[in-house]
Parts: structure tokens; sequence; C-alpha cells
């Protein structure tokens, strides 16, 4: 399964992602069986090799009875309730659900026996973090080989105890029987009493898809109850005897250092523990209001420093990139300069990308607890053992003391990969001697939080009369490389990422650069139809040997009914690509209001292709989620700066997608149960803004080049 | 000790010791343990903090906990009766209205709310009822589809 995927690379965008790694494991066998009880247990090796990369250890103390690189294990316990546990977490992707489907399916027990256990660096095996559409591709296939042993365990065992073949023993519904003489055992039958442990043999033939009964269904969420009652419990709803609220006082521009400091008087206020340590000045006292008026009574002065603003920020990018190209994110085929030069029809073009922030509804968040020298920290986070490493660095305790538990998170979209909030929770409690939970603003999730970076793309290009690419120069500034390559024939192709210093504290966001990059080249390829007088869809298919981007295409085309005669003030457009071994295209329709200048996106029409799917309804779920918060990027969302202040970090000033947005959007989900399954959280993100965008060109004939395309509606002609 | 002002939330009565114009949200969350309703702008931009006051959906962290006084407040915790979910909740549940499921206590408060004055509303109407409930997560036609289902099954309960 895993050969036919991509070997993970972190890309440049994940500017995030600086920390070293950790990993070496807290519990031991023992200790794993006192926890759970008797039973039967199965520990996964991550022996594939790009699931080694996210799962495997470097250095560190690694307990002699566990293998080293663990990637899942499994419990049967004596009530043969199964636990399986890993080190993804839950934001809002659905996966605890479709990996509790995996389990149950391979194991051939009830859906709701499952419990998984996620996201905890005390009790999961090590995992480098939720993003990257990873968990679908590497957690799946982990978790059905450890399922799939646990069931040969058992049948091994019942075969045993009957003295029969255990080619006669078969597994259903949490119970093995005898085919011979009917005879039958429960899972929890032959788990009672026993200790019984096994890793994971090389090779372990799994369930194909064609045959699974559970997973590929669409199941709801778990613990869907929970959440419709108010009972689940986020990072901010948390709250440990003796728990303090903690405030954070921020700088008043990016940069700032305190020059004048006086705590005097709100050292003097009661209940109030004041924390200054460098440029870090913090308050926990018992209510979030008695806090922030002790901080509001610090006497303090900042010296700031001149910044680039919003205004100047595109000029600023090209004219900053560093000297030297990052080599592994280049394409270079053919004499491009060559090409370009003797070509009779050229077309070139730049195109700007915003910053935009991911405004997940749960702010960052944690509370912190100490024990002794013992950390223990609740945050919403997409890395529990990247932030695990940070706390222990930032506070100068060793790893092995500090354990974070990530509670099912209102959503991140690639936003929540550091540990902020978790960092400055911890430092306040150690001071307090007590638990202390800080919870972001809204104003400082829009302003402290990173962003998806902002970037330049020029494109030079030509083609043949016929309308084949001769040549296709891309030049990305600062935003990144994902999906920077062109899936299109061109003989003569060049495409470079250029890094530039950081401006805004920048970061990963759901589909990386490969927004920012489809918008330019998708907006471009749709440009170069028209140019040459040829169909948007015909000119792409005409240009493309990749067969699963022509059928998503195709399927979309289809779906919308491509081609349609031109309607007054109405507009069509299609877009497409693949990243992270997944295929989409989109159609969109839109409609302009002459008078006003207002674009309504009426139609999205969505064909994605991501292997064999694992859970439709999640899927259906998460495609046209992405097609709605892609929107907010297309059309408006972009953060506004100026000498070091983000100017508009309230949704009263920052729009995003709201109820009225939201177009008529179709999924259309192409199984290919031939086909491991891929991650689908990004992918379909991508295509939805060069759409729209091709989509007002074709109402109005003018093409934007920026994203986001209409923050001010359309100007007038 | 001053006198203490008290609050009534899902049938009972609380007093309140947070200063009277706190907003209603503090209170609620810090001080009476009631977590559901949720932070997440503070500017009554984005609804997750949605409550019934009165029977009348409202942002509980534009309102300071003075104003609740004498105006029953209904909490996502207490639509729950008698371990019966709410329509609206349990529509929810069956048409999978929720990814991360943080805007959820303000979608289904606001819905309530809706739903109490404009039993059987169009799409248009749900959607401009809802405009100022944001879901990050892109959920929306799922949520509108969710208050069809609800308004069904209410109608079919009242007589």
């Amino acid at each position: 399964m895993s050969k036919q995927s991509p070997v993970f690379a972190v890309e440049p965008e994940r500017y995030e992602l600086t920390s070293g790694s950790i990993h070496h494991f807290d519990l031991a066998r023992r200790e794993f069986f006192k926890l759970l009880g008797a039973g039967i247990a199965v520990f996964a090796a991550a022996t594939n090799s790009h699931a080694a990369q996210e799962t495997a250890p470097s250095h560190g103390f690694h307990p002699q009875d566990l293998p080293t690189d663990i990637a899942a294990w499994l419990h049967i316990g004596e009530d043969g309730a199964v636990t399986a546990f890993c080190g993804k977490v839950e934001i809002g992707q659905n996966i605890r659900t479709s990996l509790a489907q995996t389990v149950a399916d391979e194991l051939r027990v009830p859906f709701e026996s499952v419990r998984m256990v996620m996201g905890d660096t005390a009790l999961t095996p090590f995992d480098a973090g939720t993003f990257g559409s990873r968990t679908t591709p590497t957690m799946t296939p982990q978790l059905r080989r450890v399922a799939s042993a646990a069931r040969d365990l058992l049948i091994e065992a019942a075969a045993k105890e009957w003295n029969v073949a255990p080619s006669s023993v078969k597994a259903a519904n949490a119970k093995l029987t005898d085919s011979a003489s009917g005879r039958t055992l429960t899972y929890a039958s032959l788990a009672r009493g026993k200790t019984l442990a096994q890793n994971l043999p090389a090779e372990d033939p799994v369930t194909p898809p064609a045959d699974w009964t559970v997973a590929g269904k669409p199941l709801s969420k778990v613990d869907a109850r929970d959440f419709v009652t108010g009972r689940h419990q986020y990072t901010p709803d948390l709250h440990p005897a003796g728990m303090l609220h903690g405030k954070v006082m921020r700088p008043p521009s990016f940069g700032a250092t305190l020059t004048v400091y006086d705590d005097s008087a709100a050292r003097s206020m009661s209940g109030v523990v004041i924390v200054r340590d460098g440029d870090f000045v913090a308050a926990a006292a018992t209510t979030e209001r008695e806090a922030r008026a002790a901080l509001a009574a610090i006497r303090a002065q900042w010296k700031e420093v001149p910044q680039v603003s919003s205004r100047e920020i595109f000029s600023y990018l090209k004219n900053n990139a560093e000297a030297k190209t990052d080599g592994r994110h280049r394409q270079q085929q053919g004499l491009v300069e060559t090409a370009l030069a003797g070509a009779a029809h050229r077309l070139d073009a730049t195109y700007n990308v915003a910053y935009i922030a991911h405004a997940p509804l749960e702010p960052r968040a944690a509370v912190a607890e100490w024990s002794g020298d013992k950390l223990t920290v609740w945050t919403g986070s997409q890395r529990p053992f990247g932030v695990r490493g940070e706390l222990a660095d930032t506070l100068h305790i060793p790893e092995s003391n500090v354990r974070v538990i990530v509670p099912d998170t209102g959503s991140a979209y690639g936003g929540k990969h550091t540990g902020d909030a978790a960092i400055e929770a911890a430092r306040l409690a150690r001071a307090a001697h007590r638990p202390v939970k800080v919870v972001w603003t809204r104003e400082e999730e829009f302003t402290w939080a990173y962003f998806r970076p902002a970037g330049v793309i020029e494109i030079k290009s030509a083609i043949s009369p016929d309308g084949k690419l001769l040549a296709w120069d891309f030049h990305n500034y600062h935003s990144g490389s994902s999906g920077i390559e062109t899936p299109y024939a061109v003989p003569n192709v060049r495409t470079e990422y250029h890094s530039v210093s950081l401006v805004l504290r920048s970061g990963s966001y759901r589909g990386l650069a490969a927004t920012a990059n489809h918008f330019a080249r998708e907006t471009h390829m749709d440009a170069l139809a028209h140019s040459a007088n040829i169909d948007p869809l015909e000119f792409r298919l005409r240009n493309l040997e990749d067969a699963r981007l022509r059928a998503v295409l195709e399927a979309a085309a289809k779906t919308l009914g491509w081609p349609q005669a031109k309607k007054e003030n109405r507009g069509m457009g299609i877009a497409a690509g693949h990243e992270k071994g997944s295929y989409v295209a989109t159609c969109a329709e839109i409609a302009v209001d002459e008078k006003s200048g207002s674009v309504r996106v009426v139609r999205l029409v969505t064909a994605f292709e991501c292997g064999a799917i694992v859970n439709p309804d999640g899927l259906r779920n998460q495609v046209i989620g992405a097609n709605i918060q892609g929107l907010g990027g297309a059309l408006f969302e972009a953060i506004e700066f100026e000498n070091g202040r983000i100017t508009n970090p309230r949704f009263s000033r920052y729009r995003v997608p709201r109820f009225r947005d939201v177009p008529d959007i179709e999924a259309v989900l192409l199984d290919r149960k031939d086909i491991a399954p891929a991650g689908a959280g990004e992918t379909p993100i991508m295509a939805v803004a060069p759409a729209i965008g091709n989509a007002i060109f074709n109402a109005t004939a003018q093409r934007l080049n920026n994203l986001p395309l209409i923050p001010n509606g359309l100007k007038k002609t | 000790m001053p006198d203490a002002i008290a609050i009534e939330v899902n049938g009972k009565r609380y007093p309140v010791q947070y200063p009277p114009e706190t907003p209603l949200l503090y209170v609620l969350r810090d001080e009476l343990g009631l977590t559901g309703s949720k932070y997440g702008c503070g500017e009554g931009q984005c609804g997750s903090c949605t409550v019934l006051m009165a029977g009348q959906p409202r942002r509980s962290c534009q309102i300071s906990v003075s104003a609740a006084v004498g105006k029953p407040v209904t909490t996502i915790e207490g639509l729950e009766k008698d371990g019966l979910l709410h329509p609206v909740q349990q529509a929810f549940i069956d048409a999978g209205a929720f990814q991360c499921a943080y805007c959820t206590s303000g979608m289904i408060m606001s819905s309530v709310g809706l739903l109490q004055s404009n039993p059987n509303p169009s799409s248009d109407e749900i959607v401009q009822f809802l405009q100022g409930n944001v879901c990050r997560c892109g959920t929306h036609p799922r949520i509108v589809d969710a208050v069809h289902q609800a308004a069904k099954a209410m109608q079919g309960r009242s007589r």
C-alpha cells in the first residue's frame, strides 16, 4: 500500500515546524497492562518508509521490551472492550470516527466496541503531528495491520483451545466460530486472564476495500451526543480544582522590546500572580477579569521597530528573495528561455496572494498543572509531541517530565502546530503553584498566531498554434512550494520556489501553498485558453496525460453541465490539480450584480478522488467544508497590517464565509477501490479560487490575478 | 457583603458573585460551570455563545449578567429533558451537522430560537437567521438541513 504514496517531505512553508525531535516511549509493556488491565495487546512497528518518518524515533531512551518504532497499539480487554492508541488528534476532520471504523472493520467487532485513545503523549505512540493529510494514508494501514494481527492471535488461541486448524476458525462480530462443529468463543472470553502481547509480523494481509463492512460506510461522529449537549470539554472548558485564569501582556507591535517596567501596583493586588521573564509578562488570578486588571495596573513601555505594511508587501517579497533558490523544489526540463524567446504565442502574468488567518473558532488555549517537577498540559494542538518538546525546551525540563493531552479540538486548519498557549500557561502555573488556564482572545488569535504566508507568483508561458503548451516558467516568491509543479505536459518547464525571510509569523494552512500555486497556474491556464480561443476544459485536456486528473475534470464538468451557452451576468469557470495523492477539479458558476458590482457564487461542483473511500459521509463533509472555507480566501479574506500591528484582528473587520455566502455545492466523489486511500482534508480547497476567478472572467472579461479576488466587490470597468 | 444578584438558568436559580457588569457568558462558564456556551469572539460576531434569554436567542458575550435578572436563561445544557434530546439536537446528529462542533451549541440555540418564532422556516429564512453564527469548518448546508429536519419533527410532535 505504502509504495504508491510519495515520500513525506516537509514543505518549506511549514515555517512553524522548526523543532528538532524527541521520541521515546513513556509506557513500558508492564505499565501498559497495569493501566488497561489484562487482555491481548498488539504493537505495530512502523516498518514502511514514510510512516517511519512520521513515527520513527531518533535518539533517547527506549524501554528494552518495546520495539523502538511503534506507530500504533491495540488492546482487547477482558470485557471485550477494544482500545486502539495512536498519536493523531481529532480537530473536526472526524478521524476519531474513521480510525475506529477501520479497527472495527479489520478486527471484526461492532463499531461501538472500539475506543480510540488519541493525542496523549503518555499513552499513545509518538507521532509527528496531524497535518499534511497523512492520517488516512499512514495511520489507517497501521491500525489495520495491528487489528489484523490481533485477529490472527485470537484465531490461533481459539484453534488451540479447540484443537483444530486455524484455517477452520472464522472471526465475525467479536466472536470466533469453528466452522466444523459450530462452537463459538467470544473475544472477551479469550482475553480473560491473559497478558498476551505480540509485535506485528512483518507482513500481514489486511482486508481489501472491496470486502470492508464497517469501513466505507457513512457513520456519524463518535460521541456525537456530547457535542450537541455541550458536554464535550474543549480545552477552554477545563477547570481543574484550584485553577487560576492567566493573561499575557502583548507588546504593542511585532518585535517590540520591553524598556520600562513597574509592576508594584499589580503585585499589591490580592490573589494575583505576576510573571516577568524577559519580555514575557503575564498575570494569573481567580478570574479572567482580575488577571486582566492586574496587567492593566502594570506600567510598561516598549521600543518598537519599523516594519513592512500590507500595502507594500508584494513588491517587498519580490525584491527581497534570497539569491539561492530552493533546489529541492524545482522542476527543470528542456530549454525554457529558448522556447519562450522563439514562441509566437506568449503570455506572461504576475499573481499576488495575501496573508490569511486560520481563525479556528476555538482559540488557542491551554491548561497547565504541575505536580512537583512534572508538568501536564491540556491544549488544542495538531502536534502534541511537538508541543511536549517545546515545553521541555522552553522550561528547561526533561521531556520525560512533560505530558501533553489534546482534548478533541475546535478545529485548526494547519494553525495549531505550535505550543504558544501551552508555554504561557505552564510558565504561569509554575509561578502560581496552581493550575493555570490561558485562553487567547479572538484579537490575540488574529494577531499572535501564525498566518498563511503571502506570496508573489510570476509565470511566463508559450503555446503552439494548436494550443499545446510549449514553455512554462513558474516562480513562487515566499508563499511556498506545495503544488508548485505543473501536472500538464510541457516540453520546456522550470518551476522554482524562492524563499524570503518572514515578514509576519507564518506557517501551515490547509493545503499549504498549493492553494496559491493552483490559483496562479489554473488562472493562467484559463487565460491561455482564452487567448488561443479554445474552451478552457478542452485546453486542459489537450495538455494533460494524467488519467486521474482527466477523470476529475471530466466528472466536475459533466455534473455542472459544461459547456453552456453564455448567460447575461453569469459566468462559469473550471480549475483542477492534484496534491498529496489526491485529485480535485472544481467548476464554479457565479452571478454578477451589475449595479452594485457584487459577485455571488451560485454553484460549486467539486469532483474529488483520493483512492478508496474510508467514510463517504466524513469525506463529503471534508470536501464541502474545504470548498466553503476556500470561498473566504478566494473572495475576501486578507490580513491587513501596518507598523507591526494587525489592523483587522476581529470578525467584524475580517470577513469569513457565512451562511449567505454559501452556494449550492456538490461533491462528486470518485471511489477508486484499487488505490490505497490518500488524505482528503486539504486538496479539495485548491481549485476553488481559480474556478471562481475564471468564472468572473467568463462573466465580465475582467481577469483578476490577486487573492482575495474581490475584497471590495468588482471594480467598474 | 452586598446583596448578590441571582439569575435563573435552565430552571435553576443561581446567586451570582461576579460583578453585575460581567458579560453573562463569563458567569455561565466560569462561575456556574456551564461551559457548553462558547467564547468565539467576544464582540457578538460569531454566535458561539448564543443562549435563550426570556425565550429570545441572545449573544451572551454582549449582555451583562445584571440584564439577565428576572429573565430566564436557557443554555445548551438545558435543552435535554429526562435524557431525551431536543429535536434540534437530534436533528444535528441525524444530519451530521458538525465537524469540530465548537460552533454547534450556538447554532443549536439560534435554531431553537428561530423555530420558536417560525416553526416552518424556508431555507432562505434559516440562512438569514443564522447569518450571525460562524462555522469555520463549512458545515452550513448540513446545518440548514438539520433545521428543516427539526422543524418537521417538532411539527409532528405538537399535534
